[in-house]
C-alpha cells in the first residue's frame, strides 16, 4: 500500500519507528477520512439532551443524516430523537434564512414546549450572513425559552472544534439553576451519552456509593440539570476529547476540580469509582465502593473466564473517535485473552498517542486519522480476528471476513460498567467465534492450505 | 431555473435527503469510478454512513475537505489536491465531482477549476472527470441522482452512426432490481448500455484482498456507446430539467422512451412492450410465465388486499410506481406523499388512476415531511404504510404496520436485495403485502387460526 504523501508520520509502528506520531492535522483533501465535521462534533455532544429542541439551520442534508442516529436513551422526553431543519432553499440562500429560522423556532417551541432550543449553524450560514445570534435572542425574549446558537459551520475546523462549540453552548446554561440542596458528595458525569442506557448503569454505581449525581452531560440530559451543574463538587470526565474543555471552564469559573475516567473494562471502571471515592476522603464511601466493585466483579468474572478460554490469542484492531477509549479497550481485550495489534483514532492528540505507545506491545500499529484503504491493509497485514470501531469501519471488516464489534454511538448494547464488560465480551465472542468465517475467502484459503488441499 | 418558494417553517423528520447523496449513488454505479464531494469533510462522511447503513458495503466517497481558508479564498487548491490524492490512492478511471451547498453558495466554478487543473497538471494520464452541480438547497437526492446520470452521459457519450443498441437509464432501484433488468435484457438478447449499475458495487461478494474500488459498475466503453444507440429507455418522469435521455434525444437523435418505474403488471407491461417494439423481438417465454403466475397469485390473494388503505411515501417516481401497482390490486392509496417537489406528482397519479381504472380519491401531497404524513394518517386511518424505513417511527406511534420498500432500509436486513420491479418484483411485493395483512389478522385474533 502506498501511504499518501503527507500522511507518513501519522502511522507509527511501535518498536520500529522512532518519530513522534503526527496528529491534530486537517485531513488531507481526497483521502477519504473517517472523520466528520464541526457540525458533527457539536451534534453528537448535545444530541442526548432530551428536553431541548435541536434545530439544524441549513439545507436538509445535515438534519436528515443525523435523525435518530444515536442509541442515546432518555428516561422521559424524547425530543432529541426528532430531526428539525430550516430546510433552506434557493430563495433563502439568496435572501437570507433569518426569517425562516425565526418562524421555525416559534413553531417548534409552540408545538413541542421544550426547555430550551439549540440552533446549529451549518456550512452556508456564515457565508450567507445570517445573524443567528440575534434571531436566537429575539426568540428567547418573545417566548421565554432560552434559544442557544451553536456555531458549528462544518468547514470551520474539525470535529473537535464542534465539541468546543457544544461546550460553549452548555456553559451558557450553567450557573442559572438553584444549587442550594446539593450534597457535599456530589458530582457531574461529563462525557457519557447514555448509549443503550450506560449513564443509568454508572449513575446507579454512584448512588450505591452514596454520591449524588447533579447532572449528566449529556446522557439522558435535561436542561434544568445542566443549569445547576455548577453546584456539584467534582466533575468526572469521560470521553475526554469532547468535554474536557467544559470541565476546564467550570474549574476556572466555579473552582470545581475534575478527574478523567473511563467506564470501559474492569480496571478502568473500578478505578473510576475509586478515584471518585478517594476524592471525597470519606471512609464510608470508600467502603461502599470496595463492596460494590468486588460484588460486581464477582458476578461477571466466571463468565468472562469461560469466554477467555476460546478467545485466547485472538488478534484485535481498534479504531475509535477519541483515543482515550482505546486505552480501556486494550485492557479490556487483554482480560479476555486478546491481543491488540493495531490501535488508532480520528482525533487523538500527542499526549494520547504517547500513552497509547506505553500500553501497546511491540509491533503494534498506531495510526491517526486513518482511511479505509489503510485500515484494510492493516487488517490483512496483521491477520486480525476482530475490529472494534464504528459503522463506517464495519463494512471494511466484514468485506474482508473479519469479526466486528461496534463501539460507537449507534450501538444498542451497553458496554460501559461491569455489566458492560460482560456485554462487550459477549459481543466480541459472538463475532469472533462465529463459524461463518470458515466461508470467507481469506479463511477458506487458509483452511484449504492447512488441510493440504 | 425556476426559483421555488419554500415552506415557511421547519421541516420535521424529512422525507427526503440532500442532492449530492443521489449523485454519489449514481457515480458508484460506474466501473472504477470514485465520487469526490467538493465541500466540507462531514458531507462525505455522513453520506457514507447513511449508504453503508442501507447497502452494508464499503462506500468510499472522497472530499475536497474545505477549511475556513478555502471558503474565503476558493477551493481550487483543495480540489486539485483532492483529485491527485484520489488518483494516488484509488487509481480510478473516472472521478465524479459533485458540489455541495457550501461550494455552490460561495460560487465555485468547478468546470473552470478543472480546466486549470488539467492544463497545469504533471499527471501523465488523467481519468475521465465528470462534474455535477448538486446544491443541496435545490431539489432532493433523486434530483442529484438524475443530474449525475445526465452529466456522466454528457461527458462520455459520443455521437456517431446509429446502431441498434438500447440505452437503459435506471431509476433509483435496488441492486436486486438492476440485476433483474440486466437479466431481462440478456434473455431478450439485446445489446445494451445500462447506467448506473451499482448491482455489484453495492451488493458484492466477500473479498480476499481489499478492492479499493468494488468490482462492477457500467463500463466506460458502454457509456461512450450510448451515443450510438437506437433508442433509450429512461425510468422516471417527475422532473423539469434536461435528463440523460432527453439530452441523448436532442443532441444525438436517439429516441427516448420515458417510463414510470416498472412496478406492478401495468408498468412492467409497458416496459416489455417498449422492449419488444424497439428490438423487434418477442418477450421470452420465461417472463410470460412469470406474468401468468403473478396474475394467478393476484386472484388467489385478491380478497386479502381489496379495499385496504395505504399511505405511500418516498421519492416521487418510486411512489408513482407503487401507486400503479397498488391500484391494480385494489389497495387504496389514501395518501401519496413525497419530500420531493417536482410539481408533477399529482398529474401523474391522475394518469395512472385512469390507466388502472381506479376511481377513488387519492390525496397527493408533495413536499411533505414525516410529521405531516403522521398528521394526515390520523384522519385517513390507513391499514398499511408502504415506503422506506424512515416511516417506522410514526408507524409505531399510530400502530400501523410498515412494509419496507425502496431506499433507505436502515432497520431491517437485506434492503439491497428487495426486488420491486418486473413481474417478479410485483410478485415479491404482493406476497409481502398479503402476508403482512394475514399476519396482522392472525395477531389480532384470539382464536389462533392455523389456516389463513
Amino acid at each position: 500500500m502506498k501511504i499518501l504523501e503527507g500522511r507518513e508520520k501519522q502511522i507509527y509502528r511501535h518498536g520500529e519507528d522512532s518519530y513522534d506520531i503526527s496528529c491534530e492535522k486537517q485531513s488531507l483533501a481526497g483521502s477519504v477520512s473517517q472523520r466528520a465535521c464541526v457540525f458533527c462534533g457539536s451534534r453528537v455532544v448535545l444530541y442526548p439532551i432530551a428536553d431541548a429542541v435541536h434545530l439544524v439551520h441549513g439545507p436538509i442534508g445535515c438534519a436528515a443524516y443525523t435523525w435518530d442516529i444515536r442509541g442515546a436513551l432518555s428516561s422521559g422526553p424524547e425530543l432529541h430523537r426528532l430531526s428539525f431543519s430550516t430546510d433552506l432553499r434557493e430563495t433563502d440562500v439568496i435572501y437570507g434564512g433569518e426569517k425562516k429560522l425565526y418562524n421555525s423556532l416559534i413553531e417548534l417551541i409552540e408545538k413541542y414546549e421544550p426547555k430550551a432550543a439549540f440552533v446549529y449553524s451549518t456550512c452556508i450560514i456564515g457565508v450567507i450572513g445570517d445573524d443567528v445570534t440575534s434571531v436566537c435572542k429575539k426568540v428567547t425574549k418573545e417566548t421565554g425559552v432560552e434559544v442557544i446558537p451553536v456555531h458549528s459551520e462544518g468547514f470551520k475546523g474539525t470535529k473537535k472544534d464542534g465539541y468546543t462549540a457544544a461546550c460553549n453552548a452548555m456553559f451558557r446554561l450553567m450557573g442559572t439553576g438553584d444549587t442550594s440542596k446539593i450534597s457535599d458528595y456530589s458530582i457531574n458525569i461529563l462525557g457519557d451519552f447514555n448509549i443503550a442506557g450506560e449513564t443509568w448503569i454508572i449513575k446507579d454505581y454512584y448512588k450505591r456509593m452514596g454520591i449524588e449525581v447533579v447532572s449528566c452531560v449529556t446522557g439522558d440530559g435535561r436542561i434544568d440539570e445542566i443549569r445547576r451543574a455548577h453546584g456539584a463538587k467534582l466533575n468526572v470526565v469521560q470521553c475526554s476529547g469532547s468535554v474536557t474543555k467544559l470541565a476546564q471552564m467550570m474549574e476556572e469559573k466555579w473552582g470545581i476540580p475534575y478527574i478523567r475516567v473511563s467506564y470501559f473494562g474492569i480496571e478502568d471502571m473500578s478505578e473510576a469509582l475509586y478515584d471518585v471515592a478517594r476524592h471525597f476522603e470519606n471512609e464510608e464511601i470508600l467502603n461502599k465502593t470496595k463492596e460494590l466493585v468486588s460484588s460486581e466483579i464477582q458476578s461477571i468474572y466466571p463468565q468472562l473466564m469461560e469466554m477467555k478460554e476460546d478467545l485466547q490469542g485472538k488478534k484485535a484492531a481498534i479504531y475509535t473517535g477519541g483515543a482515550f477509549k482505546a486505552f480501556s479497550l486494550i485492557k479490556a481485550l487483554k482480560h479476555i485473552g486478546m491481543k491488540t495489534v493495531m490501535a488508532g483514532s480520528q482525533t487523538g492528540n500527542k499526549e494520547d498517542y504517547k500513552l497509547l505507545k506505553e500500553v501497546c506491545d511491540e509491533g503494534t500499529i498506531i495510526v491517526d486519522d486513518s482511511n479505509p484503504i489503510e485500515l484494510a491493509s492493516f487488517m490483512i497485514e496483521k491477520d486480525i480476528d476482530l475490529f472494534i470501531g464504528g459503522v463506517k469501519e464495519r463494512p471494511i471488516a466484514f468485506k474482508l471476513g473479519v469479526g466486528f464489534c461496534d463501539h460507537n454511538h449507534e450501538r444498542k448494547i451497553a458496554l460501559a460498567g461491569f455489566i458492560g464488560m460482560l456485554n462487550f465480551a459477549k459481543e466480541v465472542y459472538t463475532s469472533v467465534m462465529s463459524p461463518v468465517w470458515n466461508f470467507v475467502p481469506r479463511r477458506e484459503k487458509q483452511l484449504r492450505e492447512s488441510e493440504g488441499l | 431555473m425556476v426559483v421555488k418558494d419554500s415552506k415557511k417553517t421547519a421541516t420535521k423528520n424529512a422525507c427526503k435527503l440532500c442532492t449530492p447523496l443521489g449523485a454519489c449513488i449514481a457515480l458508484k454505479g460506474v466501473k472504477n469510478a470514485m465520487p469526490l464531494l467538493h465541500g466540507s469533510q462531514g458531507c462525505a462522511t455522513y453520506m457514507r454512513r447513511y449508504l453503508i447503513g442501507h447497502f452494508k458495503e464499503p462506500v468510499d466517497i472522497a472530499s475536497s475537505n474545505f477549511t475556513e481558508h478555502s471558503t474565503i479564498f476558493g477551493g481550487g487548491q483543495n480540489l486539485e489536491t483532492g483529485i491527485k490524492n484520489v488518483l494516488k490512492a484509488y487509481n480510478p478511471k473516472l472521478i465524479g465531482i459533485a458540489t455541495t451547498c457550501l461550494t455552490e453558495t460561495i460560487g465555485e466554478d468547478v468546470n473552470l477549476m478543472l480546466n486549470n487543473i488539467l492544463k497545469s497538471s504533471d499527471f501523465q494520464e488523467y481519468p475521465e472527470i465528470v462534474s455535477v452541480s448538486t446544491a443541496s438547497y435545490s431539489g432532493t437526492h433523486i434530483d442529484g441522482y438524475y443530474h449525475a446520470i445526465r452529466e456522466i452521459v454528457k461527458t462520455l457519450a459520443k455521437a456517431d452512426f446509429a446502431g441498434d443498441r438500447i440505452n437503459i437509464l435506471n431509476g433509483l432501484f435496488s441492486p436486486a432490481d438492476i440485476r433483474h433488468i440486466k437479466e431481462i435484457l440478456d434473455d431478450f438478447g439485446i445489446d445494451y448500455s445500462l447506467l448506473p449499475d451499482y448491482s455489484e458495487t453495492f451488493d458484492g461478494a466477500s473479498w480476499e484482498t481489499y478492492n479499493k474500488i468494488p468490482e462492477g459498475g457500467t463500463e466506460l466503453g458502454d457509456i461512450k456507446l450510448m451515443g450510438v444507440a437506437g433508442a433509450s429507455i429512461e425510468f422516471g418522469k417527475t422532473f423539469n430539467y434536461e435528463s440523460a435521455g432527453s439530452y441523448l434525444e436532442d443532441k444525438m437523435g436517439i429516441k427516448n422512451h420515458r417510463l414510470h418505474y416498472p412496478i406492478g403488471i401495468k408498468q412492467t407491461d409497458v416496459f416489455f412492450n417498449v422492449l419488444e417494439k424497439i428490438s423487434g423481438l418477442k418477450t421470452p417465454q420465461k417472463y410470460i410465465n412469470e406474468r401468468g403466475r403473478l396474475v394467478d397469485s393476484y386472484v388467489d390473494g385478491h380478497k386479502y388486499v381489496f379495499g385496504k388503505k395505504a399511505i405511500v411515501f418516498g421519492e416521487e417516481d418510486f411512489v408513482l410506481g407503487l401507486v400503479s401497482f397498488l391500484t391494480e390490486i385494489g389497495i387504496h392509496p389514501v395518501l401519496v406523499a413525497s419530500g420531493g417537489e417536482s410539481g408533477k406528482l399529482e398529474q401523474y397519479v391522475d394518469v395512472i388512476k385512469s390507466k388502472t381504472g381506479f376511481n377513488k380519491d387519492i390525496l397527493v401531497k408533495q413536499g411533505l415531511d414525516f410529521t405531516e404524513i403522521e398528521e394526515y394518517a390520523k384522519t385517513l386511518s390507513p391499514d398499511l404504510l408502504i415506503g422506506n424505513s424512515k416511516g417506522y417511527s410514526f408507524g409505531k406511534k399510530i400502530k400501523v404496520p410498515l412494509i419496507r420498500v425502496g431506499f433507505p432500509i436502515h432497520d431491517r436486513f437485506g434492503g439491497q436485495r428487495i426486488l420491486h420491479i418486473g413481474y417478479r418484483g410485483a410478485q415479491n411485493l404482493f406476497d409481502t403485502i398479503v402476508n403482512t395483512i394475514i399476519e396482522e389478522r392472525q395477531k389480532s385474533s384470539d382464536i389462533g387460526y392455523s389456516y389463513m
